[in-house]
């Protein structure tokens, strides 16, 4: 039994939650939501944020903006996990009435710290939420998830100025760098390299880590928390569609859910544990 | 009378709100001394942050800022703060009905010679079509100084517009009440509806049509989300006539939220003066108004070609 193994339980169970959802809504980002999912279970049940599911808006806890809002069915399982709300709200996704809008909602959705959706405005979000732990002397985190497409929107490099002009020590940037956007691959649409320079110029300290990996979030992301002279950037690389082999590196599978009989599929293979 | 522009009154009040509430804190995108902004900073260096010439990254961090409990003052010029970051201020403030104050100054044609790009026409009407947003448009000094503080209670996103130019002080009233329009002067031949700068000029303009014996109801339209329905609507049952103006364009600003309301509750004939559909350009404020009809003597001749209509 390795270390993380139940990380990796956790994370399957999730997956087939996700996949259920979408299925279920008829819509949605299926890619993204499987690539950044790892990341997810890292903070919320590696022991890396304080929360409290039962105090949503308890003022010391950490934060988590997922900037790539589209991949709110991830963050929804994780929540529904972590006790944030009853699993059952997870089947009315993106239908009326739900608080599980199909972008996340802070005013609909306890544990969503920020309604997240038009690419770059969660940035700009996190950095005044870690700015304000500052004024509040708080000592909370401020996590931000990013897509690395996202990175191509100009005002992503505006936050990234101020979080290092600000030496915002508190924000914890981690990019689900899966090197795939709806057009196509990242580097023929809009190339977004070499990143890592890019955020060290910016003045992050800049991780590179597999991104699917327990040991490497896991230890990268203690390690960030303890970076108390700037802002940290985990370049985490992952896989879009990661876990369903059909859906794995297809850019198709951005925005698109799968058909009874593609979820059929997909469940059979994680219950196999392909 | 005294001469004092709006956005000075910005400033002061800022201080003020500072010593009173320890969770303001304010942001400029390196404008702070055109807006004023910088009167907060020279006492609360602390609570101001500049975040440099980037406006729409501003808007997002007032509202990381009110997401975690303080109270964020933004402030640029008009023509930056609500076009530069419309996305963001509609994406994360305004969604998640936040209470962000926004400060855009410099507002109008009246900041004169940098020309259009710096003038701001439309900045009302992209605010007015935010849900949430209360737009408000202060008359002179003592109505912006009065509204900013009294914005600290208000819930949700704000705009307050201000100008730099020196405009007369002249309103006087102990607090400033989200949503009510004033009658400063009654009449029953048609009723002038301005906002900003164009108040006093409508007061002015009211007496040189009472030399023709047209007698005119002034009202000072500072609040124009949420718009005062009722005394719109009593105004306009009397006089029949309403004439909106506003240094905006007359497309989507005071004069289409008059119209929108009158139209489906008191069809009543609405005249809008304003800027026709057009970009400003460079010159003084008193050339420019001259040019576009901001004068007492040019208004008074389209509102009396109006009455002959």
């Amino acid at each position: 039994m390795g270390e993380f193994d139940n990380l990796e339980r956790i994370a399957r169970d999730l997956r087939k939650d996700i996949l259920i959802m979408l299925n279920k809504a008829g819509s949605g980002h299926s890619g993204g939501s499987l690539s950044v999912l790892d990341i997810l279970v890292a903070l919320y049940f590696g022991g890396i944020m304080n929360y409290d599911p039962e105090n949503p808006e308890w003022e010391d806890r950490d934060r988590l903006v997922l900037s790539k809002g589209h991949a709110c069915p991830a963050l929804y399982a994780v929540l529904a996990k972590a006790g944030f709300f009853e699993k059952g709200l997870l089947w009315t996704l993106r239908k009326l009435g739900s608080p599980l809008q199909g972008h996340p909602d802070s005013k609909k959705l306890k544990g969503i710290d920020a309604a997240t959706g038009s690419l770059g405005n969660g940035i700009t979000q996190a950095v005044g939420m870690a700015l304000a732990g500052k004024v509040l002397k708080k000592r909370y985190k401020v996590f931000c998830v990013m897509g690395d497409g996202e990175l191509q929107e100009g005002v992503v490099w505006e936050a990234f100025m101020a979080a290092n002009h600000y030496k915002l020590n508190n924000l914890i940037v981690i990019i689900d760098y899966n090197g795939l956007q709806i057009d196509g691959a990242v580097a023929n649409v809009m190339n977004i390299n070499p990143l890592k320079d890019k955020l060290e110029a910016f003045g992050f300290r800049t991780y590179e880590i597999g991104g699917h990996v327990y040991k490497n979030l896991i230890d990268t992301l203690t390690t960030a928390k303890r970076n108390a002279l700037s802002p940290t950037a985990i370049i985490a690389r992952t896989v879009k569609g990661y876990g369903v082999s059909f859906m794995a590196n297809r850019v198709e599978y951005h925005g698109v859910a799968p058909t009874d009989e593609e979820l059929k599929k997909a469940l059979k293979e994680l219950d196999n544990g392909v | 009378m005294e001469f004092k522009a709006t956005r000075e009154a910005y400033g002061k009040a800022l201080v003020e709100l500072g010593e009173k509430n320890e969770k303001v804190v304010v942001l400029d995108a390196d404008l702070s001394g055109s807006t004023k902004s910088k009167e907060f900073q020279k006492v609360f260096e602390n609570r101001f942050f500049n975040m440099g010439i980037a406006e729409a990254n501003m808007a997002g961090v007032a509202a990381g800022m009110a997401l975690s409990g303080l109270r964020p003052y933004a402030s640029s010029f008009a023509v930056f703060i609500t076009g530069r970051a419309f996305e963001i201020v509609r994406q994360s403030i305004c969604y998640q009905n936040l209470h962000v104050v926004l400060c855009g100054s410099h507002s109008g044609i009246s900041v004169g010679e940098d020309g259009g790009s710096h003038q701001s026409v439309c900045d009302i009407a992209l605010m007015r079509a935010l849900p949430n947003m209360k737009v408000v448009v202060p008359a002179d000094y003592n109505e912006t100084y009065l509204a900013v503080l009294e914005s600290i209670n208000w819930d949700g996103p704000v705009y307050i517009r201000t100008s730099r130019a020196k405009s007369p002080v002249f309103i006087n009233k102990e607090k400033f009440e989200l949503g009510r329009f004033d009658v400063l002067k009654e009449g029953d031949n048609l009723t002038l509806v301005a906002c900003g700068m164009m108040v006093h000029l409508a007061l002015e303009v009211s007496k040189l049509l009472e030399k023709n014996g047209i007698k005119a109801e002034v009202i000072n339209a500072s609040s124009i989300k949420p718009l005062d329905e009722e005394t719109l609507f009593n105004s306009a049952k009397k006089t029949n006539l309403v004439i909106t103006i506003e240094e905006h364009s007359i497309i989507g600003g005071l004069g289409s939220a008059v119209s929108e309301f009158l139209s489906e509750n008191l069809p009543t004939r609405v005249k809008r003066i304003g800027l026709n559909d057009v970009f400003g350009e460079s010159g003084s404020k008193d050339d420019l108004f001259c040019k576009y009809g901001f004068t007492k003597e040019k208004l008074t001749e389209e509102i009396k070609k109006t009455l002959k209509v």
